[in-house]
């Protein structure tokens, strides 16, 4: 993909210049790759799908109803997808607060994950949003609905792609090549962190305590007043679980981008994270203990919702943190790798759960996604991946940094 | 580590007053001046099922005339193009009709949930919704304990509708089109002081009639539309795992803890940050 001809040119240019920009636009390398084949096709049908829902309403390609108003875009595409982006914050904090050097080879790619995962969540949401031309309503001040979770959460939202923005435009600069601004920023970095972590631990739990209100409407095997919490620990095997998923893929489409030093460190940093998952599974595995002996909820367990929780649970969490546990003693990638699989989709589980299945599980009608809500979904996931790829293809993001960028540290 | 204590002061100084203001800034009541909340008490052993209310709430608020009409068996549902539905239930005490609309909450968890105020609790009492400030996220669907908020989902401007008790009725001196066109009089309005005694006082008077309860009187933290019964309330499809205190109250404490997590988390991270640096120096100076 990157040939040594074009780095030459790439030095020699070492400028902010619009015919650089042009030429990055461009596609890089082959075109008919099996995963274009497969996400091409639906990006177009999905944008299709996207004129018609504006042309004729949310009704005319989605299957929310009046009693369950929240479908597919916001349980997965949000509220799923803002879980995995939960990596960002974890490992912001692992290198620039506590400085532990060894993660900094994957600390680029999970801001960038996280960074777009935000971007396009948000996105998901202006197509769920009835009247989207209202969205900035909240920052405006027409009006503030300060009382709100929601309200608490959207500024989060928008404050905290700021902050991911700050903390990946270092990258940008090394890009871009413009020597000043990368000093400037990368001093901003710490100060991002330190705003984009408190802002996480906020909205991470604010997305739990949305639900707080639907008491009666939430199966009580679901409902707990600790909802944000158990969102909050969550977010943080699940971020990291996304991660090691994602290192896995990149490692192998992104091989030529990888240093051999690289490739060695982000070996040996896998039983770190399977340890740091393994631990935030077994909070959280004891907090839903502690929620489910307080709450008195034998009764539910033998029932078809009961069983369904037990899958959740065990198989999807108590199983992976064991597999976690073995990946790390016997140093086994295969193992970390199936465990963290394993938990992301425990996850979509989860937030599917409080989100939609056990949402008004007892009304007369029930939500099933529509296929037409099933690829916009897909839509946006694949454009964010075509981004990714691209930023990937371009800026010094799993790639070492130009050695003038180094040396100003 | 002198830069560390300072820190420290300035991060409990400043929790200390983050708590203080958030504290006071949202424990203001929400009708601290002297209106009273207007309310409607629905007597349902006086409705007769005859869906006038039904067919002047469509008038006045342009809506299309209902079709169907109260049968036992079916509940029927308000939807956005039906504010308000007369359903039929075959109880103990023989049939009894129900009307059904938004409870008009005296804190309503719709307009707690609404991040724009678009979702409003009158000073009067009802409850609206502006078009103006509408993002359509549909969040006071999601927390209404009665499902009452309806969506437009076939239209490309959507509106959230439901039973504003005819508010703009109300501001021109008239009161609801529904109570006003009730043949039975099973619909009262006034202000939800009066209402609540005068449903107690039915309930004195006629022991053998009523069922010993007023729907709404604590419901939801009470509601602006009382409920009288000849039945237990469950027996005319009423929701009775309703709390009977607030429904926003449920966030509050969430709520609370974000001023406090903005100044402890910060402050911990950069003591976390200094002590990892001065860890580092250490060690570069052993080797």
């Amino acid at each position: 993909m990157t040939s040594p001809a074009y780095s030459v040119q790439k030095e020699k240019e070492n400028q902010f210049s619009l015919r650089f920009i042009i030429n990055e636009l461009k596609p890089k390398g082959k075109w008919l790759t099996p995963f274009n084949i497969i996400s091409l096709p639906i990006m177009l049908l999905g944008a299709v799908l996207v004129v018609i829902r504006f042309i004729n309403g949310i009704g005319a390609v989605s299957n929310v109803n009046q009693e369950i108003p929240w479908g597919l875009w916001k349980g997965f595409n949000v509220v799923t997808g803002v879980a995995f982006a939960g990596g960002a914050y974890v490992l912001t904090f692992i290198v620039y607060v506590m400085k532990v050097d060894k993660f900094k080879s994957i600390i680029r790619v999970t801001v960038l994950n996280g960074f777009l995962a935000y971007i396009f969540y948000a996105g998901a949401l202006v197509l769920d949003l009835g009247k989207p031309w209202n969205i900035f309503n909240p920052i405006i001040g027409n009006n503030f609905g300060a009382n709100s979770v929601l309200f608490l959460v959207s500024w989060h939202f928008l404050l905290y792609i700021i902050a991911q923005l700050i903390e990946f435009s270092p990258a940008v600069a090394e890009w871009l090549g413009t020597r000043r601004a990368h000093r400037i920023l990368s001093g901003m970095t710490l100060g991002a962190v330190i705003f984009g972590i408190t802002l996480s631990t906020l909205h991470q739990s604010g997305l739990g305590a949305l639900f707080l209100m639907a008491k009666e409407k939430i199966h009580p095997l679901w409902y707990s007043e600790f909802i944000p919490l158990l969102f909050l620990v969550s977010s943080v095997f699940a971020g990291l679980s996304m991660v090691i998923f994602e290192g896995s893929i990149s490692d192998r489409v992104f091989a030529d981008q990888i240093s051999s030093d690289d490739k060695k460190v982000r070996k040996s940093i896998l039983p770190i994270l399977s340890k740091i998952c393994a631990f935030a599974m077994f909070t959280y595995l004891f907090l839903h203990v502690l929620v489910f002996v307080h709450g008195h909820r034998w009764s539910y367990i033998n029932t078809p919702m009961g069983y369904w929780f037990l899958t959740e649970i065990l198989g999807f969490i108590l199983l992976p943190m064991i597999l976690f546990i073995i990946s790390f003693r016997r140093n086994s990638i295969i193992l970390t790798r199936i465990a963290a699989i394993l938990t992301i989709i425990g996850i979509i589980i989860n937030r599917l759960n409080v989100s939609i299945i056990a949402f008004r599980w007892d009304a007369a009608v029930h939500y099933t996604p529509s296929w037409m809500e099933i690829v916009v979904s897909l839509a946006i996931i694949f454009t964010e991946i075509w981004i990714f790829r691209w930023v990937i293809n371009r800026m010094p993001v799993l790639r070492d940094s130009p050695s003038w960028a180094k040396n100003a540290h | 580590m002198g830069i560390n204590r300072r820190s420290f002061f300035k991060a409990v100084g400043a929790t200390g007053a983050a708590v203080a203001l958030g504290r006071e800034g949202k424990a203001k009541d929400i009708n601290t001046n002297d209106v009273e909340f207007k309310a409607v008490l629905y007597d349902s052993t006086r409705c007769v099922g005859c869906q006038t209310c039904e067919f002047s709430c469509a008038e006045a608020n342009n809506l299309p005339e209902p079709e169907d009409y109260p049968e036992e068996g079916i509940v029927r549902k308000t939807n956005e193009n039906c504010r308000t539905v007369i359903n039929m239930y075959e109880t103990t005490k023989g049939p009894v009709y129900v009307k059904r609309q938004c409870m008009h909450c005296n804190e309503p968890a719709c307009a707690a949930a609404c991040l724009t105020q678009a979702m409003k609790k009158t000073e009067s009492g009802p409850v609206i919704w502006r078009d103006d400030k509408c993002m359509g996220c549909r969040y006071c669907m999601i927390s209404c304990p009665f499902d009452m908020p309806r969506f437009e989902y076939n239209s490309a401007n959507p509106n959230v509708t439901k039973c504003t008790m005819c508010f703009d009725r109300q501001k021109e001196g008239k009161i609801p089109a529904c109570v006003e066109n009730c043949p039975a009089e099973a619909l009262m309005f006034g202000t939800r002081r009066e209402l609540i005694a005068e449903a107690k006082k039915r309930i004195v008077e006629n022991p053998d009639l009523y069922y010993n309860h007023i729907y709404g009187e604590t419901e939801a933290g009470g509601t602006s539309f009382l409920y009288l019964s000849p039945v237990p309330f469950e027996e005319i499809g009423f929701k009775t795992n309703i709390q009977h205190s607030s429904y926003p109250a449920l966030t509050k404490s969430f709520l609370y803890s974000v001023p406090s997590v903005f100044v402890l988390v910060p402050s911990l991270l950069l003591g976390i940050n200094e002590a990892a640096k001065s860890n580092l120096k250490k060690n570069e100076n052993h080797d």
